[in-house]
């Protein structure tokens, strides 16, 4: 058991930390979370210079200890999240790199690489939420295309999005999980409607998508025509490894400035409070020790993060919504006031246990794939 | 970075679960028969020298292994493991400087925060035993005394302590699988319904946090990695254990079930250096002192 990084792996490090040094005061202003074209731009922009520096395949090509560095390094220098790469970078990309053909690969990897084109993702529907083969958007064959008539929710950046990677059903009559094709349907197309939800935390995160007749052409199919599920599988593999890498380190900053305030206000008087804050210090230490490990697992294994990333996903989320719980303890009545820090992430923070596979759905991942208990309800 | 058991660690737990595995299962049931006055098998103490438990952290001119903490931590999982009885952690501590200690001639006995484990069984009680008053012990295989003086607690020995109350917390996580695979109600496995699964799934989340958080404090010796690693594990434990029992339902509840016996050794060790308390503040003034703690680093 080792703790301590390579001599290249430092290297990689110090490298990196000297360019964010140089080039994030060149950043212009964060546009502000309302204006979409300005994200778009924004987010953009910065996969730009991480793609001009040499950095742009960081999730893709990187051992997962480099990626580790990569997204320790980029949130301690305040660099901007991936934002509207997300997709691209982190679930389409991935996806098209392992299933697609050469002409797909070159034709949607490089973009998405340069900063140039965005993704949004249609899985989820009204009716298929942690039951997602369930979903009924349907794609019947017209010629060279598919006719898609749906709907999708929950898809974040589709207002401006290029691309979205889509399921859909192209068989009825087949079990649910056999009947599932993937798409990368162009968002210009016509038919699609795009229709922003607000959240609880007051702000348009995300969309509905509503397709009518929206013609997608069979050659932007990924995967052969009814093994869209597994083809997703891959994807979603991605999304529970380090993605959450940057959100622990900034955790941990979140925990020690909640501290400075409780002393300043005088909470941190209170022995309750106090000692919850320390075990939420043990806490995101263990939850960052346990993503090294995983990390380490991943590097020793040759392969991308398993299942175990439902045991940190679990933990990690509950464990947010926990330090932004304690975060309106050190604020008092100004917990009320969405001008103070800390008030909006912990709005935000009551969607962790949901996004990405609910707690209970991961409970039932641990328990069936890694404990062996039976399949039931 | 290479945060995963190097082959020879693997080895190493693989060697001690071989060992104590064949040696103790029997007994633990011998041992609770002698309930409330158990004794200590001097063979097995002995055995479990000759497998280096004591001296594993002793530089090899000294008779020991030359080992570090993490190998020590792994061999105190597989001992929490196997609920095996006795003061282990004190022992160790005391091999190299209470003769006999490190190949398991002499069982050496503690006071830490105000209890003792395991006195009358001892040939050295340190730092002592003045006015020690003897508990009618909760755990039938951990007699207790009170001591009037608290001790002071090593940090190693707190580091220990969290790697035995990881080895139980993954030895109930296991029980409770075993016996939701097995048991049936309604004609099927309990384990296939969410309410019996998902406290199968929450042990294991709880395991394999606390299990990063034990072995990164054995790999950096920070006291504060420390005092993460058992307030982790002291959870993993007796939250586990008591979850165990509940999906154990009727017989988890009975004496000659095994989960009360992990139950409650993993309390007497949550008790051990006067609970928690210290721990978490220690936890709460490094948010405040940050760089400062971590220079405060053990061997």
């Amino acid at each position: 058991m080792d703790l301590s990084y390579t001599a290249e792996e430092d290297e990689f490090r110090g490298r990196l930390r000297e360019w964010l040094a140089k080039v994030l005061p060149m950043l212009p202003s964060k546009p502000s979370p309302d204006d979409w074209p300005g994200r778009r731009a924004y987010d953009l922009g910065w996969q730009r210079m991480l793609y001009d520096a040499g950095y742009a395949d960081v999730h893709w090509d990187a051992s997962p200890t480099t990626r580790l560095i990569f997204l320790e390094e980029t949130e301690k220098a305040g660099a901007p999240y991936v934002g509207a790469n997300f997709v691209g970078l982190l679930h389409a990309g991935p996806t098209i790199a392992a299933e697609g053909t050469p002409e797909q690969r070159e034709r949607w990897l490089p973009p998405v690489l340069r900063g140039d084109e965005v993704w949004c993702q249609g899985f989820s529907e009204p009716d298929a939420g942690s039951d997602l083969a369930a979903l009924r958007t349907r794609a019947w064959r017209d010629g060279d295309d598919y006719v898609v008539t749906g709907s999708k929710i929950w898809t974040s950046h589709a207002e401006v999005a290029d691309w979205c990677e889509l399921l859909v059903r192209t068989d009825t009559s087949a079990p649910k999980h056999r009947g599932i094709s993937w798409l990368a349907m162009p968002m210009s197309a016509a038919g699609i409607t795009v229709r922003p939800l607000r959240t609880l935390a007051g702000s348009a995160e995300f969309a509905e998508v509503f397709l009518d007749e929206v013609r997608v052409p069979v050659g932007n199919r990924v995967g052969d025509e009814n093994d869209g599920w597994r083809v997703t599988m891959v994807t979603l593999s991605f999304e529970r490894g380090t993605a959450f890498v940057g959100e622990v380190v900034a955790c941990r900053r979140v925990l020690g400035e909640l501290a400075v305030e409780a002393r300043r206000n005088g909470r941190w008087d209170d022995p309750v409070l106090r000692r919850q804050l320390g075990r939420l210090n043990a806490e995101f230490r263990a939850l960052w020790r346990l993503t090294q490990w995983n990390v380490s697992e991943a590097e020793a294994s040759g392969g991308v993060p398993g299942v175990g990333g439902s045991v940190f996903k679990l933990r990690y989320s509950h464990a947010r919504q926990e330090l932004y719980d304690a975060a309106a303890d050190v604020l008092g009545p100004d917990s009320l006031d969405l001008e103070r820090a800390w008030v909006l992430d912990r709005l935000s923070s009551l969607s962790y246990t949901i996004a990405a596979g609910t707690s209970q759905i991961q409970q039932n991942i641990v328990a069936e794939r890694i404990l062996g208990l039976p399949k039931g309800r | 970075m290479r945060f995963q058991l190097t082959d020879e660690q693997k080895a190493l737990r693989a060697v001690v679960r071989d060992v104590i595995g064949r040696s103790s299962a029997a007994g633990v049931w011998g041992l609770v028969a002698q309930f409330p006055a158990p004794l200590i098998d001097r063979g097995f103490w002995r055995a479990l020298g000759e497998l280096g438990v004591f001296s594993l952290r002793l530089p090899e001119v000294d008779g020991g292994a030359g080992l570090g903490l993490p190998e020590a931590v792994l061999v105190f999982e597989e001992l929490g493991w196997a609920l095996v009885p006795g003061p282990l952690v004190a022992t160790h501590l005391a091999a190299g400087v209470v003769p006999g200690a490190a190949t398991g001639e002499t069982v050496v006995a503690a006071a830490d925060g105000s209890l003792v484990e395991w006195l009358d069984e001892a040939d050295v009680v340190l730092p002592g035993a003045e006015g020690a008053v003897a508990l009618r012990s909760v755990d039938p295989l951990t007699p207790l005394h009170r001591v009037p003086a608290p001790g002071r607690t090593d940090p190693v020995a707190v580091l220990l302590t969290a790697a035995e109350q990881l080895g139980t917390a993954a030895r109930v996580c296991e029980l409770a699988v075993q016996h939701a695979r097995t048991r049936e109600q309604f004609g099927q496995a309990i384990g296939g319904f969410q309410a019996v699964k998902h406290l199968c799934a929450q042990s294991l989340v709880r395991v394999e946090v606390a299990r990063a958080a034990v072995y990164a404090a054995a790999v950096t010796g920070d006291v504060v990695d420390i005092a993460a690693a058992r307030v982790l594990a002291d959870e993993a434990a007796v939250r586990g254990a008591r979850d165990c029992l509940q999906v154990h339902g009727g017989m988890g509840f009975t004496w000659e079930s095994e989960v009360h016996l992990h139950l409650k050794r993993a309390w007497v060790r949550a008790r051990r250096g006067g609970g928690n308390t210290e721990s978490e503040e220690l936890l709460a003034a490094d948010l405040l002192a940050g760089v400062a703690w971590r220079g405060a680093c053990l061997r």
